[in-house]
């Protein structure tokens, strides 16, 4: 157990109703790295990055074991506040989802209500969508509506009002998806920029894209961690079979 | 932690809200049986459901509500009678086969249906239709049965037809393509696989129907002459048990023994419409369409 | 395979008169319902245009109600109706609130509805013996703009938790993820996010109740309508004339009910046009709304 582990997973299982959905999950992600989540649907990717900042706890039903260490603290611990985790581990989702508000009440919208002084708003505006690379392109138009903007845009918004908050992680769920080949291109250097300041965790379903991005990969099948190690590893001699078979599209 | 505590705090004052409908519903008990129940220290519960007297301003009074009863029955029956093909019908019509437009006027029309306060109907079932029935058929009152089943069946069919239609619209489009890939004309496909699929929303939309019917006021109260006898023929007058009540209360005497057998028939009509409701309520949930819910 | 092909070809021919006989039906019951309130609304246009002036909106009635306006009852029903939606859209809101945001699927959440199905099911005349029962009686508000509210607030209570319901499920789940992952509370989600983008959706689905509250006479029949009252009411303890009893009255008890005829049509014309009125309102709003959705 690395010092620079900042989320430590231990013996983790998760059902929905009666139906488990991952099992036995044991695994550390590393700060400032970006880690990819990869696996054929239902593999139980996303279901894990959800659980990481508790957003599991919407869905009726649904039962976590195991522990979650975040900075240390299990943030399953039936004291904890999961707003307070959320506000710490940012996340972006599979389909841009601006509020029907304009782009600066967009980001605004966190801080606010997390009390961040009324001065200090406009010059979070800037720094988070200048980190978001999306400044140049809407500092013109900041009280415009967020729904007029394209895909790839509303998606680097969402990425800049994670970043207003100020998080230690930001939890992508296959964050380009959704978009054209371009935009996808801009959020992935995107990725490679932010990971300086941030821990990354993203579930993609592209390999391409976990290969390129990527410092660790870890590889899911059927709610099972199969294998996990350093990307170039991953992609070049993996020690599983069965990750070998879905890294070169011999999947069943 | 305060945070924690204040969402808490703020999750049990949504459900007491939430609850307000049960104890609205819990009151109307307590209400209706703190002023109904003391009848039955004087006239036995058995004469009053069964008598066949209702004379409550006589001397000795006698409070028979029985007629009542058949009253309020007939007219459902023949309400629904009418409402249901009516109703059932044209959400066929609006969900099956209308084009777009004529559906988008046709909804807006039931809805504005649904929407005609009950005493409008109820002035003109009076107004219109009764003096007309009168003069047509040569009848000493056109204030009668079957001109108030018509206007009752007029006010039920928006509730039949529209839950009808949310039934018929659920059916998943698969069944539909499936027997239309197997050769069956469109009428076959509707009457041999969409209405079956259907079924337990259009008997929810029939149950609530006849409730809506019979617990109506101002139409039975305007329309249906008063008689409080058991009829003999359609044309004969009667006297529901809501037209009874609503016609009464305002001439009886505070905490009279008149007073108490309206609130004790209004018991009745409660149990009743409540008992249609749990009914239609039971059929909805319990035969669940396959695809997505009714309701 | 000859014989064989006319057979079929007979019974094609068969199959597409079936097809014919039911098309024919279902539009024809469509027809009767358009015809239906075509045929109502004309007759009370046709008979209450001519009552309608200035002074018949403006005025209170003289010559024992057989001349003169309506405004008291204009009045009354306005104050009645906005209490009515002060009580009922609050609680509506928060009920459902509760129901689409907190409650998980269970025995809870379930009784609750089966609670709300049931008092919607509860007869119009029940609601106003409640309401004498336990406003006006228990409660000791007397016959009153107060009780009338009240008990008008109850009637429309499911109606309003139903749009109240729709509208906010209508709200996307990505919009409350997207807030609740930036470390918002789940009450500030509701209250910054869910509400503000439901609200209008709320609105007009509410409307409909508005209508409702609007048209109804049994329930204020006991608990707030008065015959007559010259006076404009001075607090919430008074009692008011309302639209649909005047007519009630006016039609059934009237001192002269045949020469008021036209008042009698002149005040539905009115008591029409304000629900349709506000009825649709509220459907052509929904219409515009659907049409420029955002998300």
């Amino acid at each position: 157990m690395a010092a620079n582990d900042i989320i430590q997973i231990h013996h983790v299982n998760f059902y929905y109703g009666a139906v488990r959905a991952l099992t036995d999950i044991s695994m550390q992600f590393e700060k400032n790295k970006v880690t990819a989540l990869i696996g054929p649907s239902g593999c139980g990717k996303s279901t894990l990055l959800r659980l990481l900042n508790r957003m599991n706890d919407l869905i009726d039903q649904t039962r976590v074991e195991g522990e979650i260490l975040f900075e240390g603290r299990n943030i399953y611990a039936p004291q904890v506040d999961p707003v307070e985790i959320r506000r710490k581990i940012g996340m972006v989702f599979q389909k841009p989802n601006p509020f029907p508000k304009t782009i600066y009440n967009n980001i605004t919208y966190g801080p606010k209500l997390n009390g961040v002084p009324a001065a200090d708003l406009p010059g979070l505006v800037e720094q988070s969508l200048r980190q978001a690379v999306l400044w140049d392109e809407v500092k013109d138009i900041l009280d415009k509506s967020a729904m007029n903007l394209s895909g790839g845009q509303q998606q680097r918004l969402c990425i800049a009002r994670a970043l207003a908050m100020k998080p230690d992680v930001l939890l992508m769920d296959e964050p380009t998806s959704a978009l054209d080949p371009i935009s996808t291109a801009k959020i992935e250097e995107l990725v490679e920029e932010l990971k300086r300041h941030y821990t990354i965790i993203i579930v993609t379903h592209n390999m391409q894209q976990a290969a390129r991005i990527s410092d660790q990969t870890a590889f899911f099948y059927l709610g099972n961690l199969i294998e996990y190690n350093k990307t170039e590893k991953i992609f070049t001699k993996p020690d599983v079979k069965q990750t070998e078979d879905y890294i070169t599209g011999r999947f069943g | 932690m305060n945070r924690k505590n204040k969402e808490v705090f703020i999750k049990y004052l949504f459900l007491l809200f939430a609850l307000v409908s049960i104890i609205v519903l819990g009151l109307i008990v307590f209400s209706l049986f703190r002023e109904g129940m003391p009848l039955f220290a004087t006239v036995p519960f058995r004469d009053f459901l069964f008598g066949l007297e209702w004379y409550p301003t006589y001397d000795p009074p006698s409070f028979g509500i029985f007629p009542l009863i058949v009253g309020s029955l007939i007219v459902t029956a023949i309400a629904t009678l009418i409402s249901v093909p009516l109703g059932v019908l044209a959400a066929v019509y609006i969900s099956e086969i209308a084009p777009q437009r004529v559906k988008g006027i046709l909804k807006s029309v039931i809805e504005l249906l649904a929407g005609l306060p009950s005493v409008v109907l109820g002035f003109f079932g009076m107004v219109i239709v009764a003096p007309w029935l009168q003069e047509t058929f040569d009848l000493p009152t056109g204030l009668n049965i079957i001109n108030a089943s018509v206007i009752l069946a007029i006010m039920a069919i928006p509730t039949i037809s529209s839950i009808s239609e949310d039934a018929l619209y659920a059916v998943p489009r698969e069944f539909k393509e499936a027997s239309y890939a197997l050769g069956a004309t469109k009428f076959e496909t509707i009457a041999k696989v969409i209405v079956p699929a259907a079924l337990s929303g259009i008997s929810t939309a029939i149950m609530l129907g006849m409730a809506r019917a019979i617990g109506e006021t101002m139409v039975v109260l305007m329309v249906a002459g008063g008689a409080a006898a058991i009829p003999e023929s359609l044309f004969d007058s009667v006297r529901p048990m809501p037209a009874s009540i609503a016609a009464e209360m305002g001439e009886t005497p505070y905490r009279s023994a008149h007073y108490q057998a309206l609130f004790a028939t209004g018991i009745v009509l409660f149990v009743l419409t409540l008992a249609f409701n749990l009914i239609a309520d039971y059929v909805s949930h319990k035969f669940k369409q396959t695809g997505s819910a009714t309701l | 395979m000859n014989t064989n092909g006319m057979a079929g070809a007979r019974l094609m021919r068969w199959r597409y008169l079936k097809q014919t006989i039911f098309f024919t039906l279902v539009r024809a019951s469509a027809l009767l319902i358009v015809l239906a309130l075509g045929g109502i609304l004309f007759h009370i246009f046709y008979h209450g245009l001519s009552a309608i002036n200035w002074e018949f909106i403006t005025r209170p009635p003289t010559h024992s109600m057989t001349k003169g306006g309506i405004l008291p009852a204009i009045l009354g029903t306005i104050y009645l109706t906005v209490g009515a939606v002060a009580v009922g859209l609050p609680l509506g809101i928060a009920s459902a609130i509760y129901l689409t945001e907190y409650a998980k699927q269970g025995r809870v959440i379930r009784l609750i509805k089966v609670g709300i199905n049931c008092l919607a099911g509860v007869p119009s005349v029940v609601f106003g013996l409640f309401g004498l029962g336990f406003f006006v009686i228990f409660l000791g508000f007397g016959s009153s703009i107060l009780s009338g509210s009240l008990t008008l607030g109850f009637l429309i209570l499911p109606t309003i938790i139903g749009a109240a319901e729709e509208a906010l499920k209508s709200v996307p789940q990505t919009f409350r993820e997207a807030s609740l992952s930036l470390g918002v509370s789940k009450w500030q989600t509701i209250y910054r996010i869910v509400l503000p983008n439901a609200l209008p959706g709320i609105l007009t689905g509410s409307i409909l109740g508005i209508g409702r509250a609007a048209g109804e006479t049994a329930p204020i029949m006991f608990t707030a309508a008065a015959y007559f009252t010259a006076k404009l009411p001075g607090s919430v303890f008074d009692e008011v004339m309302a639209l649909p009893y005047h007519i009630y009255v006016l039609a059934t008890a009237g001192t002269n009910i045949e020469a008021t005829r036209p008042i009698q049509f002149g005040t539905v014309l009115v008591l029409v046009a304000v629900v349709l009125g506000i009825d649709l309102v509220a459907i052509v709003i929904r219409g515009y709304m659907r049409r420029n959705k955002r998300w």
